[in-house]
């Protein structure tokens, strides 16, 4: 199970489609690290709506995803955690920390787009 | 030395706990099997009529004790069954393995605390998102933890 | 699925040769004289103004369910079929007020009715009557008890439904405007409490597509250290469906706990009251309200 990975303007956007196994999320990580690196993204969005549980495994790696991307320039957001699943993450004890999370796509992409333009000036004149 | 712990956080357990008759088992053989484990946990939980709220807890829980048994053990089981002390439905989950035991299981499931590098939650939370809790390792010979979700 | 099997496991009733040749006989003898008993204990539950709240056609209907129930838990053993049944009639009739020492009494008098026909059937037999005690006895005082307990046990899950649902009008999540939530809590919470409006809070969030919410908990005279912590999660959870929470009217005390509990006040959102907190959820929902002279004061050099 890939999950596919979409290009819009300076953003990487993946949607899991169904149940990932821990290899697949690994596998989803080091791509995002990757393509971030190739295409010079700025953001990076992870929908994973499609997701009915959140253990502790999939936390580390969503999280560790976003620690990677940063420092390779591209702030990630967790968009579309269900609600239950929220529930059932922080029951367990686990935090997204230092992770940001909107409600779905279009929140995520609001989100990124404000961050993208307060913080991201500097960099976008370095670049260019 | 045998270690057994118990948890329970519903109160003293009414006796007379039936276990219902259909039993279903979930070898545990690599990360595939965790998933199937959790979807079938789900499954029953909402054949029992459990919301999607608690459904999630108990895969949840599932999703972490079938993982200690590839990360640990490499290979086990999960077993799923219904039960009733008559005033309450709920599910019994247990993995069981022939792993390497645990040294320390009060420690092991005080929580933040990893062989592998983890953080360590995974026993510790799923005795937050379950009823009743109990673990019995044994070092060289295995470990089962057999938890228990109350339908509300 | 891949790699799942199901077994089944089949627990075998054990029961001893000579009593289950006891119980038949009895069954039998109860099963003849159906007609008769079932009308003496309807007769003596009417007598003793049991299930008043019934009109006699539905005790006599549920008298003979109930006699059906008991003589198949005799002669096979199984008390399912009777649990069921049990359950069953207590959701019909705990709404219409039935109460507890009704139900036992009624389970009582049947267990006298037939006792008092077995006496008269073996009266001239007292080995044989001994011997069919003896098996009916045990038999006889689980069924009352499982027919007792599972009237009780049902009675506790409409009250806890009851408390459920009181409590889920006791917490209302308020859409105040757009993606603005307020909810305002009430008493106690205890850790059931706290689940419960965590969920309610989720699916809010989740409905009203809500980026900050206000709770307040002024309302909220105490908290220990476990509810504390709910708090925190409740927080945390709101925060991974994108809203930001901002918590206000916490006592001294409350706030006390949170940082013996060890969470960080910095990163909690907290300001001093409602009024407060919602000035500053439109304040991160970019509305301009009534601060903008003040803004442009403290921005002048
Ligand atoms: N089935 C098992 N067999 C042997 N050891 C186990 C088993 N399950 C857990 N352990 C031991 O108990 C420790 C705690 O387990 P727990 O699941 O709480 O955390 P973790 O697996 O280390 O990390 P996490 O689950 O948070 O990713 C493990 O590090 C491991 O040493
Ligand atoms: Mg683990």
């Amino acid at each position: 199970m890939t999950v596919p990975i979409l290009k819009q303007r300076d953003y990487l956007i993946a949607s899991i489609q169904a149940a990932l196994t821990d290899a697949d999320l690994k596998h989803l990580r080091d791509a995002l690290v990757a393509q971030v690196g190739d295409y010079r993204s700025r953001g990076v969005i992870v929908d994973v709506t499609a997701l009915d549980v959140m253990d502790s495994f999939a936390v580390r790696t969503l999280r560790d995803l976003a620690h990677m991307t940063r420092l390779r320039g591209a702030e990630t957001v967790i968009v579309g955690i269900q609600p239950e699943v929220a529930f059932a993450m922080t029951q367990l004890g686990l935090r997204l920390e230092g992770v940001a999370a909107a409600l779905d796509l279009e929140e995520g992409l609001a989100y990124l787009d404000s961050r993208v333009k307060r913080g991201g000036m500097t960099r976008q004149r370095l670049e260019g | 030395m045998s270690q057994r712990v118990t948890v329970n956080n519903t109160g003293p357990m009414t006796d007379g706990v039936r276990l219902d008759r259909a039993q279903i088992t979930v070898p545990i053989t690599s990360d595939l099997d965790i998933v199937a484990a959790r979807q079938r946990g789900r499954l029953l939980a909402v054949e029992l009529g459990y919301t999607a709220t608690q459904a999630t807890l108990i895969a949840t829980a599932i999703s972490e004790l079938a993982r200690n048994i590839v990360l640990y053990a490499t290979r086990g089981e999960i077993l799923l069954t219904g039960a009733n002390d008559g005033a309450r439905v709920g599910i019994v989950v247990t993995a069981r393995d022939q792993g390497p035991g645990i040294k320390d299981v009060p420690y092991a499931i005080a929580g933040g605390h990893s062989t592998s590098g983890g953080l360590g939650l995974g026993l510790a939370g799923v005795r937050r998102l379950m009823d009743v809790f109990e673990i019995t390792s044994l070092l060289g010979q295995g470990t089962t933890v057999t938890v228990t979700s109350w339908k509300r | 699925m891949p790699g799942s099997e199901t077994t089944v496991v089949m627990t075998p009733v054990v029961r001893d040769e000579s009593t289950s040749g006891l119980l038949r006989e009895l069954v039998a003898h109860l099963r003849q004289n159906r007609t008769q008993l079932r009308e003496e204990w309807a007769r003596r539950i009417t007598e003793a103004k049991l299930l008043t709240a019934m009109s006699p056609e539905e005790v006599f209907a549920e008298a003979t369910a109930v006699y059906d129930n008991y003589l198949e838990a005799l002669e096979t053993g199984s008390i399912e079929a009777l649990e069921t049944y049990a359950r069953n009639l207590s959701e019909r009739i705990i709404p219409r007020g039935v109460e507890t020492n009704e139900v036992v009494g009624i389970v009582l008098l049947l267990r006298d009715v037939l006792a008092r026909s077995l006496f008269a059937k073996y009266r001239r037999d007292f080995e044989q009557l001994d011997h069919i005690l003896d098996a009916y006895e045990p038999a006889a005082n689980r069924i009352a008890i499982t027919v007792s307990v599972g009237f009780v046990q049902e009675r506790e899950r409409v009250i806890r439904q009851q408390q459920e649902a009181i409590r889920e009008l006791s917490t209302p999540v308020l859409p105040v405007r757009e993606r603005l939530l307020i909810l305002p809590i009430i008493g106690i919470i205890d850790p059931q409490r706290a689940r419960q409006l965590t969920e309610q809070l989720l699916r809010g969030i989740r409905v009203n597509r809500a980026k900050v919410v206000v709770m307040d908990i002024t309302g909220v005279p105490a908290m220990d250290a476990t509810v504390a912590n709910h708090l925190v999660q409740t927080v945390e959870a709101a925060r991974l469906l994108g809203a930001t929470v901002i918590v206000t009217g916490l006592s001294p005390e409350i706030a006390q706990t949170l940082v013996n509990i060890g969470v960080d006040l910095g990163k909690m959102n907290t300001v001093g009251d409602m009024q407060g907190g919602i000035e500053e959820a439109e304040r991160l929902l970019g509305y301009r309200v009534a601060p903008v002279v003040v803004e442009t004061a403290a921005a002048a050099p």
